[in-house]
């Protein structure tokens, strides 16, 4: 037996469902209400997880917990406040000091991560010797990848002219590219259909009951 | 002078960030842990600021009666009824003002920040994606039209991963011998996806990487300022 309050969100979730697909007649208001409510549902949120998730946790729990031993944490709070200021326009400049930490701090981390995991993790898995693996397939595809990559990158370079030996890799490259692309798009198609598919079947399943 | 200190701290920071990668001792070691957590409080009051100016926008476009500004009114209260709900009884984890809310729990089967989160906020954002499904058919039959060589080559590259991944596709081939089992339309998706993706993917990776160290670089060297306004 389901709870009175489990239809009740079933069949909220279904209208939810009906009144965003509308759109697909044509902009209405059913469709309007149901993306404000998305984004007004969807910031609140962001909000409440954020202060139960961060801001308790890492800031105002240590301050009330011991305000003196953790004076120090009394500066990300100033400057956190400092950020938020920004709304009022004659503080705006208040927010470029807590701005500039984290900027600075973003710009440390990307830069470190991907130099690891981009460039030297990526260079190094191309570095390979394709004719080490005694399957044809494998050796193909290996010599692909190296090909493949490096005329990729080739493509990606503007500091040369693409006319001559740098022109004909760069055309290579492009055609890896595009399969790539069209790789990528196929798998997306694949991830919306699935999540259409998945709405399909709330709704004939759980809302109306027409399929197990 | 306003934009000296900023930038000098930006400098500090993304040093801070360095070093500490090279010398992983003290003081480096726990200056950059306590620089992380306070860069979690920041992002956390920059995540407030944007709920704030969201609020800001709004209200204003029910006070001036902007184009659309009874839609407002539906945001402004979807947004105060979430955040009311989280606020009094906390969240599946997290206990709110009023306690952990056993009461409401054995009424309705769970917290109410978390019923609204499952029945409506879950639906609505399934619903806005699989939404695209339509919308990227659309764009399948602009994108699918091979006018030059590369954009048959994406058509087809593209038709054999959506194939290969489907029962439809595999029935297609399944006549073949098993002598010829790498012609399978799912065999031959794999290989584009482990080969000819991967060299494309890694051009695109290691180019990009290549981006965000540069700009990251000029961005502590204080030669990118766009964030203050570009101001020299």
């Amino acid at each position: 037996m389901i709870n009175l309050w489990t239809s009740v969100g079933i069949w909220l979730g279904a209208l939810s469902t009906l009144a965003i697909w509308s759109f697909l007649y044509k902009d209405n208001p059913f469709y309007k209400i149901a993306e404000q409510i998305f984004v007004g549902v969807s910031a609140a949120y962001w909000l409440v997880y954020t202060i139960y998730n961060i801001l308790i946790p890492n800031l105002f729990s240590k301050l009330i917990a011991d305000p003196k031993g953790n004076w120090v944490y009394y500066i990300p709070g100033v400057l956190g406040l400092m950020m938020v200021l920004r709304v009022i326009p004659k503080f705006e400049k208040a927010s470029f000091y807590p701005l500039s930490l984290l900027i600075g701090t973003t710009a440390g981390i990307s830069l470190l991560r991907f130099l690891k995991s981009d460039v030297l993790a990526q260079t190094t898995a191309t570095m390979l010797n394709p004719f080490a693996n005694a399957n044809i397939a494998v050796m193909i595809g290996q010599i692909i990848i190296i090909i493949g990559t490096i005329t990729g990158l080739i493509y990606f370079y503007f500091s040369k002219k693409h006319q001559g030996f740098v022109g004909v890799n760069a055309r290579i490259g492009i055609i890896f590219l595009m399969i790539s692309f069209g790789a990528s798009f196929g798998y997306t198609v694949m991830a919306r259909i699935s999540l259409l598919i998945g709405r399909l079947q709330f709704l004939f399943g759980d809302w109306l009951h027409l399929i197990k | 002078m306003n934009y000296v200190l900023p930038l000098i701290i930006t400098f500090l920071a993304g040093l801070l960030m360095l070093v500490s990668e090279f010398i992983p001792h003290k003081p480096f070691e726990s200056l950059v842990s306590e620089l992380e957590i306070w860069f979690m409080i920041i992002s956390g009051f920059a995540i407030v600021l944007g709920q704030i100016s969201l609020l800001k926008m709004n209200i204003f476009k029910i006070k001036y009666k902007s184009e659309g500004w009874k839609y407002c009114i539906v945001t402004l209260s979807a947004f105060f009824i979430m955040l009311l709900v989280g606020i009094l009884w906390g969240t599946e984890s997290q206990a709110g003002l009023l306690g952990g809310g056993e009461r409401i729990i054995q009424s309705i089967g769970e917290k109410p920040f978390d019923y609204i989160f499952k029945y409506i906020y879950q639906h609505l954002m399934a619903s806005m994606f699989s939404l695209l499904a339509f919308f990227i058919a659309s764009a399948a039959y602009r994108a699918f039209i091979a006018r030059t060589l590369e954009s048959a080559l994406l058509l087809v590259s593209a038709i054999i991963v959506m194939l290969g991944n489907t029962s439809v596709g595999t029935s297609m081939t399944s006549f073949l011998p098993q002598s010829l089992n790498f012609l399978h339309l799912p065999n031959i998706s794999k290989f584009i996806m482990d080969y000819p993706n991967t060299a494309g993917q890694r051009a695109i990776i290691i180019g990009a990487g290549l981006g965000i160290i540069g700009s990251s670089l000029r961005v502590i060297l204080g030669i990118e300022r766009s964030w203050i306004g570009g101001k020299k």
